[in-house]
């Protein structure tokens, strides 16, 4: 074995079980996991290895190095190693407490106890302590320590329960099962004295497979994934389980799927290091002029000044002299680029990520969640989204289903009668019925008066739903029934019969019992003919106490009518009005019905149906005909209504977000109707529109021809393609083909299915899909995968240049939210998957307006004004040596005293324009709702663009002409008013450093349009601290101490008491600002922006637009049948391996397989395209559980 | 000069009062804080004609004013330039006035302020350290150390040290030419003379001193040879701490001498001719300079100084004028910045 393990140490993996020495000579990881990155003695250099790997932060280092040459050195060394510092130190303060919590997480996972057997006893062990080939124990509810292969359980067939959620999102139950022989070792006894060996795959990051061998009693094993439980899981409704450890620590799937996340940037980001990239080349331009410059005048000049003057040793000639000072140059001049910069930035953001945190209206306080900003990079972003692509279920609607209205027999019930009337009185059915649901809703009492008189259809209607279904029932306590349904559809039926006095009770593989009117009653199951796409409807055919045999069917109106007993016919068409009517309200509808079988047909079905069921080919289409034999000639008993409920306000904020010119794709799992319906009742479709293009082709050619014939002809769609989809809508003007204009002009939505969107997104067609899905005002993509929502926003990254946004709330949803520009995550009811990898979360949809058109909107105006702010202020700052190296030579002097320089960017300027960056607003929130165009100057990228950009560098440098030549021309020649020159280098200095200081300082307060008490503090504070430190720097007491380091002493005083300093300033000043004031007053005066215009009417309240139309019915939709379920669940029931006899297992039917079925099931998703995400797609972040 | 409106903001009616009735779980709310909803009090300042437009008038009507004052002052300084390469002729005198006359040397095409020049000094020397007086700094070099011995003062600004001697001398109409007396004190910064200048130490044999070190190469005589005032001597030398406060620009003057009034009744300089008597030590045709020599009297605002004035009458009255041009594009082409512009 270890010739064997050295051999291939990759290839294979070889555990014995009980056997520590052995599996040791593997040297496999422990399961203790390390997350952190540093220790205490490996922090320092391990830190600054890794922030010296930013650009930025190596480019100082080089500075650094550069100012070391005393030959080079124009400015000290601290000039740059403060800022330096500061920022290192930031992030190095910020990377050790974020590397603080890791370890205590670490600590606090790695300390969990597990029971580990141990020479043949259960011993606690902390998790870290666990070894691979160890066989620990798992109770319920306890997660699951390290990857294990499953050896017994306390459950029957060694079967075990499993929730998936922290490991991939997916919070329904799923089964694992032991291999057999293991299964029956059961006790400690037994296992202690196992000794198989299993050799296995290394590890890897797979989540859904597994292929090893165990080998136990010279027998092969063969062992999968179903034999695996992962660490992350918990253990579910098991009471104990025993497994083998295979891989431990940083080797599990979990750890191996923690990859670092993707590390996003914003456009604005990108523009940044475009510009820095711009101005370093400018600023290599201005180094080579200069230098230029300095061997002119070293040649005609310097070189006959050399009398009182001479070149340093190694200059020789004034090339090398210019070589040199090319080098000063791009010391003294790269604080056009300032290492502030980018650190300035992420405070602002994060600024911005804690008012997002802190929104009160972002808070749902009955999920008790407040928004969250797990990014806190990406804010800007949020002000420029041009696209968002929504999940639907969760997201757009609450995944809650209630049974909201019902036809029985021809009379409709549930409608609320006066909209205008009082609010109707909520039904109480307690005293009715003691089992009711007192969560259940209805209000309209004729049904339940219907009821208590006994009416047959009533009560047959209630019966039917309370027994075709796959609902499990669990009864907690005597009265108190919990139902866990497949679908919420289904859940919402048989809580509507529970409280209408038909209480399903229990089931057994062969029995359903449930209480009528107070009265037992235990129905025999013959059959369950389950659900599936194709067929669109299910049935159950029960026999009751009384000896009679009954088919009852429920699902889709469309399928369902057609198979009708003639008889039925003036209740078709009544319940077939009534259907209309509330597929126009956005309900979801089923039509239910019955058929009375004799002994001899149901015997003689019963055979066929056991001959298909037996088949071994084509098993399905066999069992699909049989069921079609018997689902004939039934009568009609009515229809349901349920309402998809729509998340709280998902309407308005959808309308609000197309008025900002935000396009909203809604891309689902969820089957067409279904997201048709859900698009009109959140008033995406509406029928107004001129065109709803339906794009369900199967092949490439058809899908290509649906493209073509929508894009070029309007109407000419294809009624004939659309499968139960809205008729034309009342008078559509039929343009002629010829007329482009008239169709372009129009509405359009696009609903393209799964299928169909897998021709549209490949290479040849995707153009021609992109431009015809952007044409259109609403598109929907319903039935695509996981995999085909990233594609679709992909294919909208790289072809429209837009910023995405992708809203999720499922894992599903992942790689949507993953690839988008940003990603929010809904923290809703379906695992935390999504907001794991989103970069917002919060729990309701409507938020997203107040995100991006408040927070998304100021945070992009507040980046623009910052950056416009901060290049200009620093041009401004540094051009001015530039001038000033026309008159010293080329010699790379400084305008400014080195201290100034310093501290010019960290201290004297940088507080207010962070105050302006993280609380400037132009309008009040109220007004970003209420005028949603607001909003289009992000989404334009109008506020800072390489046009804005050279704006400011303009007004930089005309700043530092200004700065430099008014004090040049009023100085030379002055002088105090006891005759001393003012032409001196240091009142020249301290003058220029002033004027520069109240210059910007004006500018900001010019630019910020949002004064708090925070400005105010920040920008007179600065100004302040600039005196402040100024004539601390100009003090006899410090140049006492260091007299060679504070040449400047007196400076200060001896400068500001004169009044031509103070003039020279003002004028400075003045000439500075008044074009700059002249310019932004011609702009708002004659060509006035919309935030200004609302700014400046911000006190007249302005009337709200309301789109005022009316919930336009049109009778145009029809079919969302409410069955959003998978089919198997019939098979499930009847096959009895998921009946346990007690109640804790009668909780977990949710997906309780066994090895037999679950192929079926699985190959049944595939088919539908329901595939959960793989393991590969699925990248799990770290989570401690 | 911007419309102020202090807006308290109105609380918006859809906050929910988290009451204490939550329970056990502890709420998630965010505090309802006017920092941390945004909600700070806020002054909103906003540029409109009714106050850019004003603004404009104020700037223009204070600068114009300023800028004539400014102007009528800076004719009034008299100021008299003559240029060192000829000594030749007696000058006629243009003061009248009976304040001091403050007498300049002027260098052009003289880098003080190259980089290398102003930071080839040792302040700790001249600051009177005695360690840095026998051990000058690096940034000295090539003017730390000559022939062994320690350069006192070091650094190539000390070692131009201007060293020409100007003399005025008015001629009497009777022909003898009389020496106007000129004080050579109070020509430097106060803190320069008081702080930034000390010899070694306070013993007046400045001999002793600075024994062991050695003059700059340049000059004539040791530091401590500048002057007989021992108030005046080595490195409290006021010529010498003049010249060591570097110029900013190649083209400046200096500070030489004060002539003082002699009392308010008789003009400083009486009427006549004057002859200066220049004492050429000082090279500057090697590197093309010039010097020169300069007269002036000083107003409350300094020396002689037009730029000023003009400027701010330039400014006062573009502003003036940019002010009237607003008003006019405002009037004719404003937008009136009506609400019902909003388009939603």
């Amino acid at each position: 074995a270890q010739t064997n393990s050295s051999r291939r140490p990759k290839e294979e993996r070889r555990v014995r079980a009980n056997d520590r020495e052995y599996n040791e000579k593997f040297q496999y990881a422990s399961n203790c996991i390390m997350t952190s990155k540093y220790n205490i003695i490996t922090f320092l250099p391990v830190n600054l290895f890794e922030q010296f790997q930013e650009v930025a932060n190596t480019y100082f280092l080089f500075l650094l190095i550069l100012q070391l040459i005393p030959q080079i050195s124009s400015l000290s060394w601290f000039t740059t190693i403060v800022p330096l510092a500061l920022v290192l130190s930031i992030t190095a303060v910020k990377d050790a407490t974020d590397d603080y919590f890791r370890h205590k997480s670490d600590n606090q996972v790695n300390n969990r106890q597990s029971q580990v057997l141990i020479r043949g006893s259960l011993q606690n062990e902390k998790w870290m302590n666990v070894r691979v080939g160890d066989i620990i124990k798992l109770e319920n509810n306890q997660f699951v320590a390290a990857d294990l292969l499953l050896l017994s359980s306390s459950e029957p067939h060694g079967l075990c329960y499993i929730e998936t959620a922290e490991l991939d999102g997916e919070t329904n139950m799923k089964v694992r099962q032991s291999v057999s022989v293991t299964s029956e070792l059961g006790d400690p006894n037994n296992l202690a004295s196992f000794d198989g060996e299993v050799v296995c795959e290394p590890p890897n990051n797979k989540l859904d497979r597994f292929c090893g061998t165990l080998y136990w009693r010279d027998k092969k094993y063969t062992l999968t994934n179903q034999n695996m439980l992962l660490r992350g899981c918990v253990l579910r409704n098991t009471e104990a389980c025993y497994g083998l450890v295979i891989f431990a620590g940083p080797d599990t799937k979990l750890m191996q799927n923690s990859g670092r996340t993707k590390f996003k940037r914003t456009s604005i980001d990108r523009l940044m290091n475009t510009l820095v990239l711009w101005i370093f080349g400018f600023l290599v331009c201005m180094g080579v002029i200069l230098a230029v410059g300095n061997a002119v005048w070293e040649r005609e000049v310097g070189s006959l000044f050399q009398s009182y003057l001479p070149w340093d040793p190694p200059v020789d000639n004034f090339l090398f002299s210019a070589f040199l000072s090319f080098w000063s140059y791009v010391i003294i001049l790269n604080t056009v680029v300032p290492i502030s910069l980018y650190v300035s930035v992420e405070v602002i953001r994060l600024g911005h990520s804690y008012f997002i945190n802190w929104d009160q209206q972002m808070f749902c306080s009955q999920c008790n969640t407040a928004a969250e900003a797990r990014t806190t990079t990406l804010n800007e972003e949020l002000g420029q989204v041009e696209y968002i692509f929504s999940d639907k279920t969760g997201t757009l609607t609450q995944n809650i289903m209630s049974f909201n209205k019902c036809s029985i027999n021809g009379q409709t019930y549930g409608e609320v009668t006066d909209p205008l009337g009082p609010q109707p009185k909520r039904l109480d059915f307690t005293p009715f019925n003691p089992l009711a649901d007192p969560d259940f809703c209805f209000y309209d009492d004729t049904l339940l008066e219907s009821v208590k008189v006994g009416d047959l259809h009533t009560h047959e209607f209630f019966r039917l739903l309370s027994l075709c279904h796959t609902v499990m029932s669990e009864e907690k306590s005597e009265g108190e029934l919990v139902y866990k349904a497949q679908s919420p559809d289904e859940g919402a039926l048989v809580t509507a019969a529970r409280n209408f006095g038909f209480v399903f009770r229990s089931r057994t593989p062969g029995t359903i019992t449930t209480i009528e009117m107070g009265r037992p009653v235990t129905y025999t199951l013959l059959a369950i003919l389950d659900f599936n796409n194709i067929r669109k409807r299910m049935s159950v055919i029960v026999r009751n106490p009384e000896g009679k045999i009954r088919l009852y069917c429920k699902g889709a109106d469309t399928v369902l009518l057609e198979r009708l007993h003639p008889c039925n016919h003036e209740l078709m068409n009544i319940t077939s009005d009534h259907l209309n009517e509330y597929a126009a309200d956005g309900l979801r509808t089923l039509a239910l019905a019955y058929r009375d079988l004799s002994e001899d047909e149901w015997e003689a079905w019963s055979a066929s149906h056991r001959c298909a069921d037996k088949a071994t080919d084509c098993r399905e289409d066999r069992l699909a005909a049989a069921y079609e034999q018997i689902e004939q000639d039934m009568m009609l008993l009515g229809a349901t209504a349920i309402e998809d409920k729509l998340q709280e306000g998902v309407p308005e904020t959808i309308a609000v977000l197309s008025l900002a010119n935000i396009k909203i794709w809604v891309l689902t799992g969820d089957k067409q109707e279904t997201a048709v319906n859900i698009g009109y009742s959140c008033k995406m479709l509406t029928d107004d529109m001129t065109e709803v293009f339906i794009i369900s082709g199967h092949t490439v050619q058809s899908v290509r021809q649906e493209l073509r014939s929508e894009h070029v002809n309007g109407t000419g769609g294809g009624e004939g393609k659309q499968l139960q989809c809205p008729p034309p809508p009342p008078p559509p003007p039929p343009p002629p083909p010829s007329n482009l204009m008239d169709n372009i002009s129009g509405e359009f939505a696009l609903i393209i299915n799964g299928h169909s969107l897998a021709h549209a997104l490949e290479a040849d067609m995707e153009t021609e899909f992109v431009s015809t899905a952007c044409a259109c005002k609403a598109v929907i993509c319903c039935r695509v995968t996981p995999l085909q929502k990233a594609q679709v926003v992909e294919l909208i990254k790289k072809h429209k240049k837009a910023v995405t946004l992708a809203i999720g709330d499922g894992a599903n949803d992942v790689s949507m939210i993953k690839s988008a520009h940003i990603g929010v995550g809904i923290s809703g009811q379906e695992g935390i998957q999504a907001v794991l990898a989103s970069d917002y979360s919060f729990s309701q949809f409507r938020f997203l307006q107040r995100l991006l058109l408040v927070h998304g909107r100021w945070s992009y105006l507040r980046m623009c004004r910052f950056l416009c702010y901060f290049f200009y202020k620093n041009f401004a700052f540094t051009m001015v040596h530039f001038w000033f190296g026309f008159f010293c030579g080329f010699s790379a002097q400084t305008v400014y005293d080195q201290y100034f320089i310093t501290l010019y960017n960290i201290v004297y300027t940088s507080l207010p324009v962070l105050a302006m960056g993280i609380f400037d607003q132009d309008v009040p929130d109220q007004r970003s709702l209420e005028y949603p165009k607001l909003y289009e100057p992000g989404q334009l990228n109008l506020l800072f663009n390489k046009k804005e950009f050279f704006i400011c560098i303009a007004q930089g440098i005309y700043t530092s002409v200004v700065l430099f030549f008014v004090p040049y021309a009023v100085l030379s020649d002055a002088t105090q008013s006891n005759g001393v020159p003012l032409a001196d280098y240091q009142t020249f200095a301290v003058t220029t450093a002033t004027a520069l200081v109240i210059v910007v300082s004006v500018q900001i307060t010019l630019d910020t349009g949002f004064w708090t008490v925070i400005n105010h503090v920040f920008v007179w504070g600065s100004l302040g601290s600039y005196f402040t430190i100024m004539f601390a720097l100009h003090s006899q007491t410090l140049f006492r101490i260091f007299p060679n380091q504070f040449h400047f002493v007196g400076s200060a005083q001896s400068t500001l008491l004169q009044p031509v300093v103070w003039l020279t300033i003002a004028l400075a000043t003045a000439i500075c600002i008044v074009p700059v004031l002249a310019f932004r007053f011609l702009k708002l005066d004659l060509k006035p922006q919309l935030s200004d215009t609302v700014r400046y009417t911000q006190l007249v309240r302005q009337k709200k637009r309301k789109p005022g139309r009316l919930g336009a019915r049109g009778g145009s939709r029809r079919s969302g049948y409410a069955f959003a379920h998978q089919e198997g669940f019939g098979e499930l029931i009847t096959s009895g391996k998921n009946m346990r006899l007690s109640s804790l297992a009668l909780a977990t039917f949710a997906s309780r397989h066994s090895s037999s079925w679950i192929d079926t099931l699985r190959r049944k998703k595939h088919t539908h395209a329901h595939t959960p995400p793989t393991g590969a797609e699925t990248a799990v972040k770290i989570t401690y559980y | 000069m911007m419309a102020s409106s202090y807006n308290a903001k109105d609380e918006d009616g859809h906050i929910t009062v988290s009451g204490p009735g939550g329970g056990t779980l502890r709420s998630k709310k965010p505090e309802n804080t006017a920092f941390k909803q945004q909600r700070l009090p806020a002054w909103q300042p906003i540029l409109t004609a009714g106050t850019v437009l004003p603004a404009f008038f104020i700037i223009g009507l204070i600068f114009i004013p300023i800028g004539i004052g400014l102007y009528v002052t800076s004719n009034n300084i008299k100021e008299f330039e003559v240029t060192l390469y000829d000594m030749s002729g007696p000058h006629q005198n243009p003061f009248r006035n009976c304040n001091n006359v403050f007498m300049y040397y002027g260098l052009s095409n003289f880098y003080q302020n190259h980089r290398r020049y102003v930071k080839s000094r040792d302040d700790s020397q001249l600051n009177g350290d005695l360690e840095s007086l026998m051990k000058p700094s690096k940034e000295c070099e090539p003017y730390a150390y000559h022939e062994n011995k320690p350069i006192a003062p070091c650094g190539a600004i000390a070692n131009s040290m201007f060293n020409d001697t100007l003399e005025l001398f008015y001629n009497d109409p009777n022909g003898t030419k009389i020496q106007i007396p000129m004080t050579a004190t109070g020509i430097a910064w106060w803190t320069d003379k008081h702080v930034k200048f000390r010899n070694p130490t306070d013993n007046a044999n400045l001999t002793a001193v600075f024994q062991g070190t050695t003059k700059p190469v340049n000059w004539r005589r040791p530091v401590y040879e500048l002057d007989t005032d021992p108030q005046n001597n080595g490195f409290i030398n006021e010529d010498f701490i003049v010249w060591m406060r570097t110029a900013a620009l190649p083209t400046f003057r200096k500070l030489y001498r004060i002539i003082p009034k002699k009392n308010s009744m008789v003009p400083t300089l009486l009427r006549g001719n004057y002859t200066l008597e220049v004492v050429y030590n000082y090279p500057v045709r090697s590197f093309e300079g010039r010097k020169r020599m300069i007269l002036s009297t000083i107003s409350w605002m300094g020396g002689k100084n037009p730029f000023l004035g003009i400027a701010y009458i330039t400014v006062g009255s573009v502003c003036f004028f940019l002010g009237v041009v607003l008003l006019i594009i405002h009037h004719k082409y404003g937008n009136r910045n009506n609400s019902a512009d909003i388009a939603n």
